[in-house]
């Protein structure tokens, strides 16, 4: 019930500002769009079927190079939390290519990968990649050794620990750090598709500011929000279920 | 059926254990040397920090000994194992699985059929009286009932060994004395070999075949009673008082060791 208010509030706020810009001009009508317009830019981009078009080829490419991701950032870290010279390997490159903001290599990116859709979902992979990998590993890591000790002398073999105890007393950590992960896609997705894309949110976005079409950056934008919140929400559930019976954090 | 049958010899020999503490070994243990007989339920006396958890580590083969070994059944202990069942003093119940998945978790892990599992599962939580508990989680319980599962899910695998770090120490004093007559009752039938860990007196006087009294830290056998009390004991028996008399004046010795 708040959580609908606050965002009809919020609504409210963007119509009283925009409309009341109309009136007043404190700066040009055109620059701040009112709900209304876009609203109509939508309807529009709906007809022609190219919202559909831009938001499903924007989700391929997140949900392509997000899995990616994930698949090896939960590979890694296994492999991390397991065997320790893998860590002692894999520690000191991953913290020298972490802090490195990923926008600085998408121009290689698309030397490497060409214009099409490789190298926006490789650039994809490769910036959600380090946060999931360093939250998983740190989750895996973390599992109780008590808790090991106990499955143990109840009999558990390596096999039993690892799927019986280390994965589902690590689940919640794993999946907080998939949902940081696809945060950051849909963080990045619309600078890779500035770049260099003929399809897609970003895209859409970008075309509205060559077109100096305000009201179609603002839907952009939103759909973006849409999408992100969504894919929250369905990770959230999940999480739910993952820290069932576990005391509330 | 005990798994491990007749071969529940548990002989600790010249046990001594040092942590590593800010780069200085700090022993923990002296040179402890014990035979626990197949069968015997033994209880371990002593002040706090004086290596009880430690040597139960040790056996449970958590921890390397720094010297010494431990023997069970005649084999060296590498490492822990079922026929070695253990209550942590700290419960340590997994924590996304209910009440009767935590008991259960033995029994499944040993490929034992479900109807099975559930048939052994239901007697321990009717044993420990959490029945009524069983689709709990643990963070939804109580301490002592969290201690009454662990105790459920250590027997429920069926050890040879049980190793019990102060399994009752959480729990109201009735609830104590009901599960004390419950595990003596029990070890009249299944004879298992346990080692039980153990503040109160009047507890180890009541359960012990023998009660071990170890010194204050770094912990040492200080002296080994035999408790020739008819079972089930009586608690107000003058023998049982006598016992408890001797005991009592051996771990106050001790315990004022400590704050000297
Ligand atoms: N992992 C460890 N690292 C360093 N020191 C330890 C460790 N475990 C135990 N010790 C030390 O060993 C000594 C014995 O500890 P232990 O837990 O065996 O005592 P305890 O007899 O079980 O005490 P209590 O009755 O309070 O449970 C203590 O001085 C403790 O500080
Ligand atoms: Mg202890």
């Amino acid at each position: 019930m708040i959580r609908a208010l606050a965002l009809v509030a919020m609504l409210i706020a963007w119509a009283a500002v925009s409309y009341g810009n109309r009136s007043l001009e404190v700066v040009m009508p055109v620059l701040l769009p009112t709900p209304g317009e876009v609203a109509t830019v939508g309807v529009a981009l709906a007809r022609d079927g190219s919202l559909a078009r831009n938001l499903l080829v924007s989700a391929g490419r997140i949900g392509a190079g997000f899995a990616i991701a994930a698949a090896a950032a939960l590979a890694l870290g296994l492999a991390v939390a397991l065997y320790t010279p893998a860590r002692l390997a894999v520690e000191p490159v991953i913290e020298l290519v972490r802090p490195i903001p990923p926008l600085a290599f998408l121009p290689m990116f698309l030397v490497w990968f060409g214009l099409g859709e490789t190298s926006k979902v490789a650039f994809i992979a490769y910036t959600t990649f380090f946060p999931m990998f360093v939250g998983i590993a740190a989750s895996l890591l973390r599992v109780d050794v008590m808790l090991l000790r106990a499955a143990a002398s109840l009999g558990a073999t390596r096999w039993d620990l690892l799927h019986r105890v280390v994965l589902p007393a690590a689940l919640p950590g794993i999946v907080v750090a998939l949902r940081l992960g696809f945060g950051l896609a849909i963080f990045v997705i619309v600078g890779a598709e500035f770049i260099a894309a003929d399809a897609g949110l970003g895209n859409l976005i970008m075309e509205g500011r060559v077109f100096f079409n305000p009201a179609q950056i603002v839907m952009g934008a939103l759909l973006l929000g849409f999408l992100g919140a969504l894919v929250n929400a369905l990770l959230l559930s999940f999480e739910r279920r993952a820290v069932r019976g576990r005391a509330p954090q | 059926m005990s798994r491990a049958g007749g071969s529940a010899r548990v002989q600790v020999e010249g046990v001594h254990k040092s942590f590593d503490l800010d780069g200085r070994s700090t022993p923990a243990l002296l040179d402890v040397s014990l035979e626990i007989h197949a069968g015997e339920l033994l209880c371990l006396l002593g002040p706090s920090g004086c290596g009880k958890s430690t040597l139960l580590n040790i056996v449970a083969g958590f921890l390397p000994p720094t010297r010494g070994r431990v023997l069970v059944g005649g084999a060296p202990v590498t490492g822990p194992g079922p026929e070695r069942g253990v209550v942590f003093q700290e419960y340590v119940l997994f924590p996304w699985l209910t009440v009767a998945q935590n008991v259960e978790f033995g029994p499944r892990l040993m490929g034992k059929p479900a109807a099975g599992c559930r048939e052994i599962t239901a007697r321990y939580l009717e044993m420990v009286g959490l029945t009524a508990h069983a689709s709990k989680f643990p963070a939804q319980l109580s301490g002592g009932m969290k201690q009454r599962v662990a105790i459920a899910r250590a027997l429920a695998n069926d050890p040879a060994i049980v190793l019990m770090d102060e399994p009752f120490g959480a729990l109201d004093a009735q609830t104590r004395e009901v599960m004390q007559e419950e595990l003596s009752r029990i070890q009249r039938v299944e004879h298992k070999t346990i080692v039980f860990v153990t503040h109160s007196i009047r507890e180890a006087v009541y359960l012990a075949d023998r009660v071990v009294v170890m010194t204050s830290a770094p912990g040492r056998i200080k002296e080994i009673f035999t408790i020739k009390l008819p079972e089930p004991r009586d608690r107000f028996a003058p023998e049982f008082t006598q016992y408890e008399r001797e005991i009592t004046r051996l771990v106050k010795e001790e315990v004022m060791k400590v704050h000297e």
